[in-house]
């Protein structure tokens, strides 16, 4: 699988992280090709966000490297930062600033120039997650939905080949779930982003994606399309839920702690 | 880390500049810490100056402690900078602007002018105050220009030394409990509401380590007297400094995330 396909978008090989003796990360290799929607899934304290965290430049690995479009995660991360958009599991958008102001501060943290370029782009942006009519509200005032809409936003603004998203849909109801996919959908067919996203929601996982990575105590256990994961699981119309234990193991093994939980809930209150 | 300044202080300008729009959108803030220095002023240096109980040869009490409480207030603004980058890192906020292409200096110098903008506003409520209490102030072009200066860097010493304490205590509890700690023996062991010549010798040792008491030295001789002596020793002592918690803190701070 190593080879170096030329349509492969985020090459990963060998990737490890260790935080003292503990290994988060076990040596994974994958690839996700070129407006490709991935999902990666895995138990609480998996590696999930170990992972995350590495390609998107916030950790650096124990060993292993991993390439975004070409470019090195540690020796290129601002070639790498230039490349992709994150939207966090959290509200990263500033509730004390409106939404104009809100994309307006990534428009010029990410060097869109000149200013009637960023002007344009954030009246795109607007336009295409329905939400002209609130450009100068406070965003603290938007409903779950729409924060989630803002992020995406922000984070599509420079136009990235890659949209990393943690848990982008927890604690946001049906309806906002699929218009969110909706946006992410439209993003990857009219400008060819792949999207690289994590959740706990596996119904939410088979629907969207196009294939996935099982990731379970810091390895990689399985990589397909949902067909091929469900399928191997030998038993007749597993869903993805069944494929998910069968190879992650039934024992219970929650491994967040306080801190995450603590989190986690808080914006799931403040989404909902 | 300096590999492309123009651009490092252009990043810095608009992160400081977003922080003045949020001000702008709920100044109340601004009006709340304002109590506190005119409290200073207005009670404690009031009462003491009845009392002539600290020798401040040349200068009426309330004169030679208006700096001082100006002081306080910009690092007391400061000082608790770093609960904003936990508070950031909670809420997501940290992370995303971590992963944009914004040199990690430039989101220091972003905080450190903004907490630096809290403490102009502070000093222009403390200059109407003492206006207001008859203080005699010194008040030219170039002794603007000299407090300007020397609050923003004030400000942004003590905001990169609170954000490298934010690096490391890492969450909002610990952090508060710290800042409690600190921030009344800096102020208290230097020379913000007495003389350094009054002080025991070993708290006269602390005191004139203390970056604290340079701040109050340049401000003193800027906002009393008509000269600038000492004044550049002062303000290069806060540059240098400065620097240095600014690096420190940008190597650091990004680690609050893991």
């Amino acid at each position: 699988m190593e080879s170096q396909s030329v349509s492969s978008l985020i090459e990963v090989l060998n990737l490890t992280k260790k935080f003292n003796d503990f290994t988060a990360v076990d040596d994974i290799s994958f690839n996700v090709n070129k407006g490709e929607i991935f999902g990666f899934l895995g138990p609480n304290g998996a590696g999930k966000s170990t992972t995350i965290k590495m390609l998107i430049t916030l950790l650096e690995p124990t060993k292993g490297k991993a390439l975004i479009d070409g470019y090195d995660i540690v020796n290129e991360s601002s070639k790498v930062r230039e490349t992709i958009g994150y939207v966090s599991q959290m509200i990263s958008v500033d509730g004390t600033l409106t939404a104009y102001e809100n994309l307006m501060l990534m428009a010029r943290l990410y060097d869109i120039a000149p200013k009637t370029e960023r002007i344009k782009r954030i009246n795109e942006t607007l336009s295409f997650l329905n939400l002209e009519k609130h450009a100068n509200s406070l965003v603290r005032t938007f409903s779950g939905g729409m924060i989630r809409k803002m992020e995406v936003g922000q984070a599509m603004l420079h136009r990235p080949k890659v949209l990393f998203l943690d848990e982008p849909t927890t604690g946001l109801d049906p309806v906002a779930q699929q218009s969110v996919w909706e946006h992410l959908f439209a993003l990857r067919d009219t400008m060819n982003t792949t999207i690289f996203f994590s959740t706990h929601n596996m119904e939410e996982a088979d629907k969207v994606s196009d294939r996935i990575a099982i990731i379970n105590e810091g390895k990689i256990v399985i990589i397909g399309t949902p067909e091929e994961i469900k399928a191997k699981t030998g038993k007749p119309n597993a869903s993805l839920e069944d494929a998910f234990i069968f190879f992650t193991g039934n024992k219970f093994q929650d491994k967040s702690n306080f801190r995450e939980i603590r989190r986690n809930r808080k914006t799931e209150q403040r989404l909902g | 880390m300096f590999h492309n300044i123009s651009q490092t202080i252009k990043k810095s300008y608009i992160l400081a500049e977003v922080e003045v729009r949020k001000l702008l959108h709920d100044p109340t803030e601004l009006i709340s810490r304002a109590v506190q220095p005119i409290l200073w002023l207005g009670i404690f240096g009031e009462a003491l100056s009845k009392v002539r109980a600290i020798p401040t040869p040349g200068l009426t009490y309330l004169q030679f402690i208006a700096p001082g409480i100006l002081t306080q207030s910009v690092v007391f603004v400061a000082i608790f900078y770093g609960l904003y980058i936990i508070m950031d890192r909670d809420t997501g906020i940290l992370q995303k602007m971590l992963v944009t292409p914004t040199p990690r200096i430039a989101l220091v110098w972003g905080r450190m002018l903004s907490a630096g903008v809290r403490g102009l506003s502070q000093a222009l409520i403390i200059f109407i105050f003492s206006l207001v209490l008859g203080i005699h102030l010194n008040i030219t072009f170039l002794s603007i220009i000299g407090v300007i200066l020397i609050v923003l860097l004030g400000a942004g010493f003590f905001t990169g030394l609170s954000m490298i304490i934010a690096s490391i205590v890492k969450t909002r509890e610990r952090f508060m409990g710290i800042g409690q700690v600190i921030t009344l023996p800096l102020f208290f062991a230097s020379n913000a509401i007495y003389p350094i010549s009054i002080m025991p010798a070993w708290l006269q040792v602390i005191a004139t380590v203390n970056p604290l008491s340079y701040m109050v030295d340049g401000l003193r001789t800027l906002m009393l007297s008509n000269s600038f002596s000492g004044v550049g020793i002062d303000i290069g002592i806060l540059v240098v400094v400065t620097l240095i918690v600014s690096i420190i803190s940008a190597r650091m701070y990004p680690k609050v995330v893991i």
